[in-house]
């Protein structure tokens, strides 16, 4: 039998944070490494995922199933395909960078890394899943470690409030889900959780158009919709670093790819349907986002926003139900993803030592962490959509669809560029260059080794994506012939 | 010799590569740092004479082409090839780099980081020229920006203010770099939608299969447009993006302030090379995409043209600032290469369509000389006295007579003395415009008078007249580095006035085929 | 007189093993001194767990529900799963009693315990109205006793008198409708009052009316509103380990007979779409009102009891569907709503001993003081929202998708906003363990080894019943098929 090496991914996160703990929580040092070590073995596992999957056969690849409740069609059955492995590769990295980043947690790190692990088993398993009930299953495994992590750990003002109103809105949002879930599954006769056999389910149109709201919504909520994006800032700003870096890296993530799993390709002449209102919420979340990102002056609470903005340009990529915007629309997910772990590492850096976040209170950091704002300046060039990094690579394919359905939109749209270049280079001009203020003279040293492994992996990435876009876009565009593929009979 | 068979890439990148090696470098050692990049530099330029001497200019089409996949999905590949229009550029870029970065030797602040971008600046203005491909032309285009950004931002002049909206007061370099940022960008903008339509419309961005392939794509519809439709837009969104990097006025505006708070490098490769960017998107993607809407709108261009013409030369004639002079004397003079594509736009096949292009890329080139020259010794001048106010230099010829005679040298070349590059590129602007496009033309005289008008007047200021007592003891003369640096664009700027066939030749070649 | 069949030997072997167990334990108490009273504890929960495994062995039934004992008692899978629950229900809140000083050295309350349990095994398996009742009454009497066991406390008093009051009272509704049913159909064996009542004996609006007054008594012992009132008060006074007995095996009595009595009682075409809607109605007003209650308690015996009312509105929601998906659904949840809600009034218990409160906000800082203890408050209170991998996602999600699958996707949606709800609170209680610090954080809570070993083998369950769900959901299915 072939290794189930997906099951081990999946699996190695939450036992590794049940060994964790079992340790004494006094002996801090042991718990990190013991961290680190299950997750840089995650993230080699997830790698070898992603270069060994056979482009040219396609499909979902790695597959394995289990009997889990037969009797109600409920089977442990995992695979990816070309949107889902690199979505796996990015927890892997996001996970092992994270760990690194918060080396230096004191207050309990046992629980910190148990939690963040239980958080990680969740998002490997919906990013695998093939059976509707273990997607659910581990989207909610997904989202309750969020409110300990941020409540704990995170940022005393407005911690409680955020982490409460997070948790509900993610809850609220998967037990939408649910039902429609519940509706698909009992409507389709076939008796079974299992997603390949519902993809063949024929439901009726009306059937589809009823139910593509709320299952996609539902699932959409997570990836920070507008209007149903209001936990989003709240929840990054209050998270601990890592926490946010999963959050905004993975997480939303999460919902996004979710809502295309069940809802565009289980649910797809409902999606047809509904498209035309679907992109304009987008285009909202794009333009909107970029907007109040630009007027903020919490350092953080301006990435925040601006993960609203670019998952906003996910969403409208799978809005297009076209090959090249979904194509933009996968790419954006890791490229996103990464560089908004990299963003929130380097706030995480800055307020770590200056102890406020406050823009106008910042400047000069360069001089004293120059590795860091050079991660950060290539941070910003993704964000802006800077041709050479990862995030042109997304973004253009993304207009290119959005184009063949509603020019007026991508013009639109593309305004949010703009913003995004201006608030993107205050805040580099701001916080980066210029003379470090009075109060922070003496305050500010240099990162530590850990801290910067984390960040040149991490810009290495979105530069090398952005030169050499074939290591990845050819695994993505199979990723959304699987897709199409279901969408074109209708 | 065996030329290599990527020689194009070799030029391209060899820049970066010596921007990472220069990033590794240790920090302290800022000399190393200087000759690294200097003598790096140098190879660029070298290999951009190789390329030179073997250019076929009898060949039509691109040489030395080099196809690598790139972005298979989308149809966009790494395309790069020369044509003569090209080779110049690349060998002005080539040729400017290595001065400039020998005049940054002043720097005395972060100069590793400095040099980084400068390098990389060198690499995104090469792209634009060699790139064959749309989306990679608009990858290098956008590439160019940030260095620049940083390279004002951070190394500009440290003086002065501005007030921005809210009533708070910036430095002027941040403002001159924001504006600069934010105007290229939003015209960008422009520019990525209309490629992508661009795209959409004939499936690939591949530069020669879409000069091919344009004429047969009047049929049909795109997203529920015609596709005459969608061809204007995209011809306005490439032309207004061009016209705000050239700049055409009136998009000219971020220019004064952006040539003016740059470091004296980066004022030399913004003018130098920067500006003709846009040029060189009129002439290689704005005519041979769209011969029909720019044959229709080319008296609008030339309109244009003619206005930054006058109001250039009557904005320098008025400045005190000499930096900001010769900044507005670059819009001056892209004005007479706007007005040859014009021209060439209005009568594409005719003689006189022919001679207005050999004078734009000439004064393409020419231009790069003398305002690289010009804004380097404002700034030799700037390093001794810390001040550009024109009243205060005067009758300084007597105190530093060798630069006195290299910038009246310099300046005659701006002006366009016969006998020096200049005239010649006019000349033949003049010439082939003026049967195509009679008014403007004429009304583009009194630009030129104005433009003798400056010069004169800013040799006036600052070497004739009483010696300003407070210059006495506290000037030194042009050094040997300086000079190293302003002859060999004296040398050019000479040759061509005297003998031009060795350049002209190339670009006539290059031009007579493409839109004799 | 026919003779004594061996297989109705088995099929009662869980009673059978509990008097034997009652009289052992009575007589080791009587024979043993005081230093040596503590063994009790160990001596029920071992024996209740030998029984157990007899039980398991030895006693289980066939696919067919078969009548044993003169049709008193009925032999099936639904009487067996929950005669096990209730047997384990018990050894576990024997091991929680153990070192509460006034309850753990006292033999009678084992006895009473055992009586009790005694009672609900004859519950789940009654088929007949006479020994419905008397198994009701045999489990409530010695509860009122165990609810008031604190003599000295006023609020164990009190709560032990209420629940008397109310039990009593509700009773006497309930038994007047049985002596309706016999009345007009002339039997006391309910599979006969079925048939009666198909045969047109029992009129619909009489039908009607002794469902009403039955679901008075039932309605009770599940604590569904309206008939709740009791429960926040008595789960307060009385002392944690009844309180959590209280509010899991006594209501999952309650469910069993509940089921058993609709389904075959009141299992006519004509009446069902009635009870349906009734039942809908109180599921839908528990959930409500036990959400909505519990968001203002301060005292966490009483969150719990709100909670337990939402829990019983949200069982009721796959009894009032009307399926055999339905039935296995509320099933499974009642398996694994016992273990969760055992779970958390253990540690509820094991805090108590400590600190002598019940307040939530004296639990600050319980993360600190002793992180297993937190952990299994995390994972019992995380297992009534509805959170995987536990027990009560699975739970929810069955009982859900029952609702669904029936066509009462407006059921399932209030169930859902429920859950929301329930969610809220049970985040506040963890956030107040996790996060909130005080003043005695450096003082240790010590758990002994009796609530270590019950708190252990819950949490493994909850966990269990939340990734390895398919032997149990088949026990469920196994269960509700003997009702059809």
């Amino acid at each position: 039998m072939a290794f189930p090496i997906l099951s081990v991914i999946v699996f190695t996160p939450i036992i590794a944070g049940m060994l964790i703990l079992l340790i004494p929580g006094e002996r801090k040092t042991e718990i990190r490494v013991t961290a680190l070590a299950a997750a840089f073995f995650a993230m080699i596992l997830s790698l070898w995922v992603y270069f060994s999957y056979d482009i040219a056969a396609g499909g979902y690849q790695f597959v394995e199933k289990y009997n889990w409740l037969p009797q109600l069609g409920i089977s442990f059955h995992v695979g990816v395909d070309g949107m889902s492995a690199p979505l796996v590769l990015l927890t892997g990295i996001v996970m092992f960078t994270g760990v690194l980043i918060s080396w230096g947690i004191d207050d309990r790190p046992r629980e910190f890394f148990a939690f963040l692990f239980i958080l990680a088993s969740g998002v490997f398993g919906v990013f695998c899943a093939l059976d509707l009930f273990g997607l659910l299953f581990f989207y909610e495994i997904a989202v309750f470690p969020m409110y300990l992590l941020i409540s704990i750990w995170g940022w005393k003002v407005t911690r409680e409030y955020a982490a409460m109103k997070l948790t509900l809105y993610l809850f609220i949002g998967s037990v939408i889900s649910l039902v429609g879930i519940l509706a698909m599954y009992f409507s389709s006769g076939l008796n079974t959780f299992d997603m390949l056999a519902l993809e063949n389910a024929n439901f009726s149109p009306e059937f589809q158009r009823f139910w593509f709201p709320f299952v996609f919504l539902g699932f959409a909520v997570l990836g920070g919709i507008f209007p149903f994006h209001n936990w989003s800032p709240d929840g990054h700003v209050a998270a601990p670093t890592a926490v946010s870096m999963f959050h905004a890296g993975v997480l939303m993530k999460l919902g996004a790819f979710a809502a295309l799993r069940v809802g565009i390709m289980l649910l797809p002449e409902g999606a047809q349907f509904h498209m035309p209102w679907v992109i304009l919420l987008a285009l909202v979340n794009v333009v909107y986002g970029a907007y109040i990102a630009m007027v903020q002056t919490d350092f953080k609470y301006v990435i925040g926003f601006s993960s609203v903005s670019h998952m906003g340009l996910v969403m409208m990529g799978f809005a297009t139900l076209n090959r090249e915007g979904m194509m933009g629309a996968g790419i954006q997910m890791f490229s996103h993803g990464i560089m908004t772990a990299l963003f929130f590492a380097v706030v995480g850096m800055v307020y770590d030592q200056a102890h406020t976040r406050e823009i106008p209170k910042l400047a000069g950091f360069s001089k004293f962490m120059p590795l860091v704002t050079a991660a950060f300046l290539v941070g910003g060039l993704v964000s802006m959509g800077m041709p050479a990094f990862s995030g042109f690579i997304a973004e253009f394919p993304i207009f290119l669809g959005v184009w063949q359905e509603q020019p007026w939109i991508a013009i639109l749209a593309s305004i949010s560029i703009v913003i995004t270049a201006s608030y993107i280079i205050r805040i580099i001009s701001k916080v980066f260059f210029g003379q470090l203020p009075e109060e922070l003279h003496g305050h500010i040293h240099d990162v530590t080794v850990l801290d910067k492994v984390a960040l040149g992996v991490l810009s290495v990435i979105l530069i090398v994506i952005g030169v050499y876009p074939t290591i990845m876009v050819p695994l993505v565009e199979s990723g959304v012939n699987n897709v199409l593929r279901l969408l074109g009979g209708a | 010799m065996d030329i290599p068979n990527n020689l194009l890439s070799l030029i391209l990148f060899t820049p970066t590569v010596l921007g990472l090696l220069i990033l590794i470098l240790p920090k302290d050692e800022i000399n190393l740092t200087r000759w690294v990049a200097f003598l790096g530099s140098l190879i660029p330029f070298a290999l951009s004479l190789v390329l030179w001497f073997n250019f076929n200019p009898n060949l039509p089409g691109f040489q030395f082409q080099e196809q690598y996949v790139w972005y298979g999905a989308i149809n966009s590949s790494y395309h790069v090839g020369v044509d003569g229009i090209s080779l110049t550029m690349v060998l002005l870029t080539t040729l400017l780099t290595p001065l400039a970065i020998l005049a940054s030797y002043t720097i005395k602040d972060r100069v590793k980081a400095y040099m980084f971008f400068f390098l990389a600046l060198e690499t995104g203005m090469l792209g634009v020229f060699l790139s064959l491909d749309l989306l990679l032309f608009f990858v290098f285009w956008e590439i160019g920006l940030v260095p620049m950004y940083f390279l004002i931002n951070q190394w500009g002049s440290e003086k002065g203010e501005r007030e921005i909206w809210g009533g708070r007061k910036v430095q002027a370099r941040t403002y001159a770099s924001f504006k600069f940022m934010i105007y290229t960008m939003a015209g960008s903008l422009g520019l990525l939608l209309a490629i992508q339509m661009i795209g959409l419309l004939a499936n690939t961005f591949d530069m020669p299969i879409l000069f091919e392939r344009i004429g047969t794509l009047e049929e049909g519809t795109l997203m529920g447009f015609p596709v005459s439709t969608v061809k204007a837009v995209a011809f306005w969104a490439f032309v207004i993006a061009f016209a705000i990097k050239v700049p055409v006025w009136p998009f000219h505006t971020w220019l004064p302030d952006a040539h003016t708070e740059a470091p004296t490098a980066g004022s030399m490769i913004l003018a130098g090379v920067l500006l003709k960017l846009g040029a060189y998107g009129f002439l290689r993607l704005v005519l041979p995409l769209y011969p029909t809407e720019a044959r229709y709108y080319a008296g609008v261009l030339a309109f244009l043209a003619t206005m930054a013409i006058i109001f250039g030369a009557l904005a320098s004639w008025g400045q005190t600032d000499f930096k900001r002079l010769v900044a507005y004397s670059s819009v001056n003079h892209m004005g007479f290469v706007v007005l040859g594509v014009a021209a060439a736009a209005f009568a594409t096949g005719t003689q006189n369509a022919v001679l207005a292009l050999n004078g734009a890329v000439l004064q393409m080139f020419n231009h790069g000389l003398s305002a690289a020259g010009m804004f380097f010794l404002v700034g030799v001048i700037y390093e001794r006295t810390h001040t550009r106010d024109l009243n205060e230099y005067g009758g300084l010829f007597r105190l530093i007579p060798v630069y006195g005679g290299i910038l009246i040298f310099t300046s005659m070349g701006s002006l366009g003395i016969p006998g020096l590059g200049g005239f010649i590129s006019e000349f033949l602007v003049v010439r082939g415009s003026w049967p195509i496009f009679t008014l403007f033309t004429a009304l583009s005289m009194i630009g030129l008078f104005f433009t003798g008008a400056y010069i004169l007047k800013s040799i006036k200021q600052v070497l004739h007249g009483p010696l300003n007592e407070h210059w006495i003891g506290h000037l030194s003369e042009i050094n040997a580095r300086e000079v190293f640096i302003i002859t060999p664009l004296m040398v050019l700027m000479l040759v061509i006035g005297i003998w031009p066939t060795w350049i002209l030749g190339v670009i006539n070649r290059a031009v007579s085929m493409l839109f004799g | 007189m026919s003779s004594i069949d061996p297989s109705m030997i088995l099929a009662i072997l869980p009673e059978i093993g509990i008097v034997l167990l009652a009289l052992i334990v009575l007589g080791y108490d009587l024979a043993v001194g005081e230093d040596r009273k503590r063994a009790l504890g160990w001596l029920t929960a071992g024996g209740l767990a030998v029984i157990f495994i007899l039980a398991l062995a030895l006693g289980q039934p066939g696919t067919t529900s078969v009548p044993v004992w003169g049709g008193m008692l009925r032999w099936d899978w639904l009487g067996f799963t929950f005669s096990l629950l209730f047997i384990f229900g018990a050894a576990v809140t024997s091991l929680f009693a153990m070192e509460v000083k006034q309850l753990g050295r006292r033999g009678e309350f084992y006895l009473l315990l055992l009586i009790a349990t005694l009672g609900m095994t004859l519950m789940a398996s009654s088929a007949d109205l006479i020994m419905l009742f008397l198994a009701i009454e045999t489990t409530s009497i010695p509860l009122y006793i165990l609810a008031g066991f604190y003599k000295t406390d006023n609020k164990s008093t009190e709560s032990g008198f209420k629940y008397l009051l109310f039990g009593a009272m509700t009773s006497a509704v309930m038994l007047y409708g049985f002596s309706l049913l016999y009345g007009f159909t002339g039997t006391t064996d309910l599979y006969q009052i079925t048939e009666a009542a198909q045969n047109g004996e029992l009129p619909l609006t009489l039908a009607l009316g002794t469902l009403i007054l039955v679901l008075v008594g039932f309605g009770f012992k599940v604590s569904a509103v309206p008939f709740h009132f009791w429960a926040p008060d008595v789960y307060e006074g009385a002392p944690t380990p009844v309180a959590g007995f209280l509010s899991t095996a006594s209501k999952a009595a309650g469910f069993a007979v509940l089921m058993r009595f609709l389904l075959v009682v009141y299992g006519g075409a004509d009446i069902i779409p009635y009870w349906v809607i009734v039942i809908a109605a109180l599921s839908v007003f528990s959930m409500t009102l036990g959400n909505a209650l519990a968001l203002a308690q301060k005292n966490i015996k009483r969150l719990l009891a709100y909670s337990s009312i939402a829990h019983a509105g949200y069982a009721l929601i796959g009894v009032a569907v009307f399926s055999t998906f339905g039935i296995a659904a509320v099933v499974f949840y009642l398996i694994a709503y016992v273990v969760t809600n055992l779970a958390a009034f253990g540690v509820v218990a094991t805090f108590w001993r400590t600190s002598g409160s019940d307040e939530i906000a004296d639990y600050a800082a319980l993360s600190r003081r002793a992180p297993g203890l937190a952990l299994a408050m995390m994972v019992a209170f995380l297992s009534l929202a509805g959170m995987p991998p536990l027990g009560g996602f699975v739970a929810k999600v069955f009982v859900f998708a029952a609702a669904v699958k029936a066509n009462f996707v407006w059921l399932a949606v209030i169930g859902v906003l429920n859950s929301i709800v329930g969610l809220y609170y049970y985040l506040i209680v963890l956030k107040v363990v996790y996060l909130y610090r005080s003043e005695d954080e450096d003082k240790p809570v010590p758990i002994t080894r009796p609530y270590a070993l019950a708190l252990t083998v819950l949490v493994i369950g909850i966990i269990l019943l939340g990734t390895l769900f398919a032997p149990w959901f088949d026990w469920a299915s196994s269960a509700a098929a003997a009702l059809f």
